[in-house]
C-alpha cells in the first residue's frame, strides 16, 4: 500500500511536469508538420509565462492573464512567420532570435513594471488556476486502489492539464480526419503540390504558426499560473527544448507526443525523488544523468538507433513559387 | 547574376540591418522609461572611458572572437553550430585538467598545453554531432542543442562529484597553480610604459584570439581546404560533383568550429576565473551566433563585431550598476541583431535589390533599346 501511494505520487508529479511539455510539443507538431521548424518554443513559452503572470497579478484575473499570455506568444509566432514565411529567412536563426528576445524582454519589462529583480509578485487566489476537483473525487477517496487513483492522480489538476490531454485526440482528429489537416500535412511534405491544387501555402503555414503560438501560450501560462504562483526569470528552464526533443521522439505524431512527454515528465519527477529509484533498482542513479536522459535519448533516436525519426520533408525550407 | 554591387552587399545591407536593430533598441529603452542618449553615454563611458572599462570590454571581446569564429567557420560550410556553449564548457574542462594535473614550469608552456587541451575537448564535443550529421543524417542544429544540455549535466556531475576539492561546498575545481596564471594586459603593457588597469581581466588570450582571426582568414580564403569548405557551403551538389566529400567537409568544419569554441576557455577559465566553475561560459557560445551574423562570417567582421559586443556587455553591466535598466537589455539587443542581420535579412535586401535593379535599368535602357 505504501509503495502504491508512492507510485501515485510520482505519477501525479509526472502529469504536472508533462503538461507544459505536452502543450509545447503539440505546438511544435503543428508548426513542423506545416514545414516550419520552430526552435523558438522556449521563448514563446517564457513570454507567455511572464505576460500571464503579470496581467493576472495586475488584474487579479487568471483568465485575463491567460489571454495576455496567449497574445504574447502568438505575437512572437507572427514574428517567426513574417521572418520565415514572408521574407523566407532562416527559420533556425529566427527561432534563436525569438528565444533571446523573450529571455531579455521578460526581465526588462518585469523590472520596469514590478521592480522585483525580474519577477512578478506572487499570485493569490483568482490570479491562479486552482485545482479542479472532479465529481465524486472526495466521496471515493477512501476506496482502496481506485480511490487514490481517481482522487489523487486523475482529479485535482488545473484545468489546463485537462485541456492539454484533450488536445491530443483533438490534434489527431484535426490532422488526420479533416481537410485542413490533410492540407497542413501536405504543405510540410510537398508545398508545390498544395500550391498547384490552388491552396495557399502561405495561408496554411501562417495558420499552423498561429496554432503553435496559442499552444505555447497555454504552456507558458500553465508554468506561471498553475505549476507555480508567479513568474521568475528564465522559468521555462529549457522545457521548450525538451518539448522539441519529445517531438522528435514522437516522430511528429500526436499520440506518440503524449507518451514521449509523459516519459520525459517521469524523468523529471524521478529527479526529485532519488529515494524511489534507489529502492526500485537498488542502485544510486545520479540526478544529472536523469536530467540529461531526454537529450541523450533524443540524440540516439536522431542517430537512427531504435527507429528512424523522419521529419516532414519540406521542413526548414522556405517555399518559393516557381518562376 | 548579382543584382547588387559588392559594396552594397557587404556594407550597406548589414549596416541598414544594424541601424534597424539600434533604432528598436532605443525604442525599448524609451519604452521602459529611460533616456536612450543618456544610456549610450553611460555605456560608452563605462566601457571605453578608462583602461579598466577597456580591460573588461576586451576581455569579453576575446570570448566572443573565439565563439564568433567558431560559428563562422561552420556557417561557411552551411552548418549551423548552435552548440558553441557546450563545446566551450568542455573546453573549460580540458583547461582545468591541463592546469590542475600537469606541473607547468612557466605560464607560456601552460598556455600552449591548456590551449591544446581546450581545443581537443571542444573539437571532440563537436565531432559527435558532426559525425551524426554526416553519416546518419541527424540534423546538426538539434543534436548540438541536445549536446549543450548534455554538456551542462556532464560538467555539473564532474564538478560536484569528481573535481571538487575535499571540504568545499562550491561546485567548482580548486584554484589553478600560480605558474599557470596568464599575464594580464597590465603585465604585458607595463614594459612599454603604458599604464593599464590592474583590475581588469583582459589577458594574453586576446592575442591568441587575434591570431586565430588571421589564421582562420588564411584558412578560408588562402587554402585548398578553405576553398572546399566554401564551395560545399555554396552548393552541396556542385561540390559533390567536383569530388569534394561532404563527410570530410562536415567533419573538418565542425572540428575546427568546436576547437575554436573550446579555446574560449583559455580566456575565461584560465585567464580570468583561474578555476572551473559551473556556467563559466555565461552564454558566450550563443553570442557567437550574433557576432558571426553581424560580421558576415568574415574574420575581420567577427573581430569588429566581437569588440562591439564586448562594449555592449561591459557597457550593459555599467548601465545595470547606475540605472534601473537590467543587464538583460544586452540580451534584447543581441536578439534584435540576430533577427535583423540573420532572419530578416531579406526584408532589407529585397527593397534594396529593387532599387539597384531600377537604377541599372534606367542607366542601360538609354543607349540601346532592344525590346520589342
Amino acid at each position: 500500500m505504501e509503495a502504491y501511494l508512492t507510485l501515485i505520487q510520482v505519477l501525479d508529479s509526472t502529469i504536472r511536469l508533462a503538461t507544459p511539455l505536452l502543450l509545447a510539443c503539440l505546438a511544435g507538431l503543428y508548426s513542423e508538420r506545416a514545414g516550419i521548424f520552430d526552435i523558438g518554443l522556449e521563448g514563446k513559452m517564457l513570454a507567455a509565462a511572464f505576460f500571464s503572470a503579470a496581467i493576472a497579478s495586475l488584474t487579479g484575473s487568471v483568465w485575463l492573464g491567460l489571454a495576455a499570455g496567449i497574445t504574447a506568444s502568438v505575437a512572437l509566432s507572427a514574428l517567426h512567420g513574417v521572418a520565415s514565411i514572408t521574407f523566407r529567412g532562416n527559420q533556425l536563426i529566427s527561432g534563436v532570435a525569438i528565444n533571446f528576445l523573450a529571455a531579455g524582454m521578460t526581465v526588462l519589462i518585469a523590472q520596469h513594471w514590478f521592480s522585483q529583480g525580474g519577477r512578478t509578485p506572487s499570485l493569490f487566489a483568482g490570479g491562479r488556476f486552482e485545482p479542479v476537483t472532479l465529481p465524486f473525487a472526495d466521496s471515493i477517496a477512501d476506496v482502496p486502489i481506485i480511490g487514490p487513483l481517481y482522487s489523487e492522480l486523475i482529479s485535482g489538476h488545473s484545468v489546463l492539464v485537462y485541456v492539454a490531454f484533450a488536445a491530443v485526440p483533438l490534434t489527431w482528429w484535426l490532422l488526420y480526419r479533416t481537410r485542413f489537416g490533410l492540407r497542413l500535412r501536405a504543405v510540410g511534405e510537398n508545398p508545390a503540390a498544395v500550391d498547384t491544387a490552388g491552396v495557399s501555402v502561405i495561408g496554411l503555414r501562417y495558420a499552423a504558426v498561429v496554432i503553435c503560438g496559442i499552444l505555447c501560450g497555454l504552456a507558458g501560462a500553465y508554468l506561471s499560473t498553475a505549476l507555480q504562483a508567479g513568474f521568475v526569470k528564465d522559468m521555462s528552464a529549457g522545457r521548450g527544448f525538451i518539448a522539441l526533443a519529445a517531438l522528435i521522439f514522437a516522430k511528429w505524431r500526436p499520440w506518440y507526443a503524449l507518451w514521449a512527454t509523459l516519459l520525459f515528465g517521469l524523468f523529471g519527477a524521478l529527479e526529485t525523488r532519488p529515494d524511489v529509484i534507489e529502492s526500485l533498482t537498488g542502485m544510486k542513479v545520479q540526478g544529472q544523468l536523469l536530467g540529461a536522459l531526454p537529450y541523450i535519448m533524443t540524440v540516439l533516436i536522431l542517430a537512427g538507433f531504435g527507429g528512424k525519426a523522419i521529419p516532414p520533408r519540406a521542413g526548414g525550407e522556405p517555399y518559393v513559387k516557381e518562376r | 547574376m548579382d543584382v547588387m554591387p559588392k559594396w552594397a552587399e557587404v556594407i550597406l545591407v548589414p549596416l541598414i540591418s544594424l541601424l534597424l536593430a539600434a533604432i528598436l533598441s532605443a525604442l525599448v529603452i524609451l519604452g521602459i522609461g529611460e533616456d536612450p542618449v543618456e544610456a549610450v553615454k553611460l555605456m560608452v563611458n563605462g566601457a571605453l572611458g578608462s583602461t579598466y572599462g577597456w580591460g573588461y570590454t576586451l576581455y569579453y571581446a576575446t570570448n566572443f572572437m573565439f565563439t564568433g569564429l567558431a560559428v563562422s567557420i561552420a556557417f561557411h560550410a552551411r552548418l549551423f553550430n548552435i552548440g558553441g556553449e557546450g563545446q566551450a564548457m568542455l573546453g573549460g574542462l580540458g583547461v582545468a585538467i591541463a592546469c590542475l594535473y600537469i606541473p607547468w614550469p612557466h605560464w607560456s608552456l601552460a598556455l600552449v598545453g591548456a590551449a591544446v587541451m581546450a581545443g581537443l575537448f571542444g573539437a571532440a564535443w563537436a565531432a559527435i554531432p558532426a559525425w551524426l550529421q554526416a553519416k546518419r543524417g541527424s540534423h546538426i542544429v538539434i543534436t548540438t542543442i541536445m549536446f549543450n544540455f548534455i554538456a551542462a549535466s556532464l560538467l555539473n556531475y564532474v564538478l560536484v562529484n569528481l573535481m571538487r576539492p575535499q571540504g568545499s561546498m562550491d561546485p567548482a575545481t580548486a584554484r589553478f597553480p600560480e605558474a599557470t596564471n596568464l599575464p594580464t594586459l597590465h603585465d604585458l603593457l607595463a614594459p612599454f610604459g603604458i599604464e593599464f588597469s590592474k583590475a581588469a581581466p583582459a589577458n594574453v588570450s586576446l592575442l591568441v584570439a587575434m591570431a586565430a582571426c588571421v589564421l582562420l582568414w588564411l584558412l578560408i580564403w588562402r587554402t585548398r581546404l578553405g576553398y572546399e569548405i566554401r564551395a560545399y557551403g555554396h552548393s552541396e551538389s556542385a561540390a559533390k560533383y567536383a569530388g569534394i566529400s561532404p563527410v570530410k567537409i562536415t567533419m573538418i568544419a565542425m572540428i575546427i568550429s568546436g576547437a575554436l569554441a573550446g579555446l574560449m576557455a583559455v580566456n575565461n577559465v584560465m585567464g580570468e576565473a583561474e578555476r572551473l566553475v559551473l556556467n563559466s561560459t555565461e552564454g558566450a557560445g550563443f553570442i557567437g551566433i550574433a557576432v558571426a551574423l553581424m560580421g558576415r562570417s568574415h574574420p575581420l567582421g567577427v573581430f569588429i563585431a566581437a569588440i562591439l559586443f564586448g562594449f555592449l556587455y561591459q557597457g550593459g553591466a555599467e548601465l545595470a550598476l547606475w540605472t534601473s535598466i537590467p543587464r538583460e537589455l544586452i540580451v534584447v539587443i543581441q536578439a534584435l541583431v540576430i533577427l535583423f542581420t540573420g532572419a530578416l535579412d531579406n526584408m532589407v535586401r529585397m527593397p534594396l535589390e529593387r532599387i539597384f535593379l531600377a537604377l541599372r535599368r534606367a542607366r542601360s535602357s538609354k543607349p540601346e533599346r532592344k525590346e520589342g
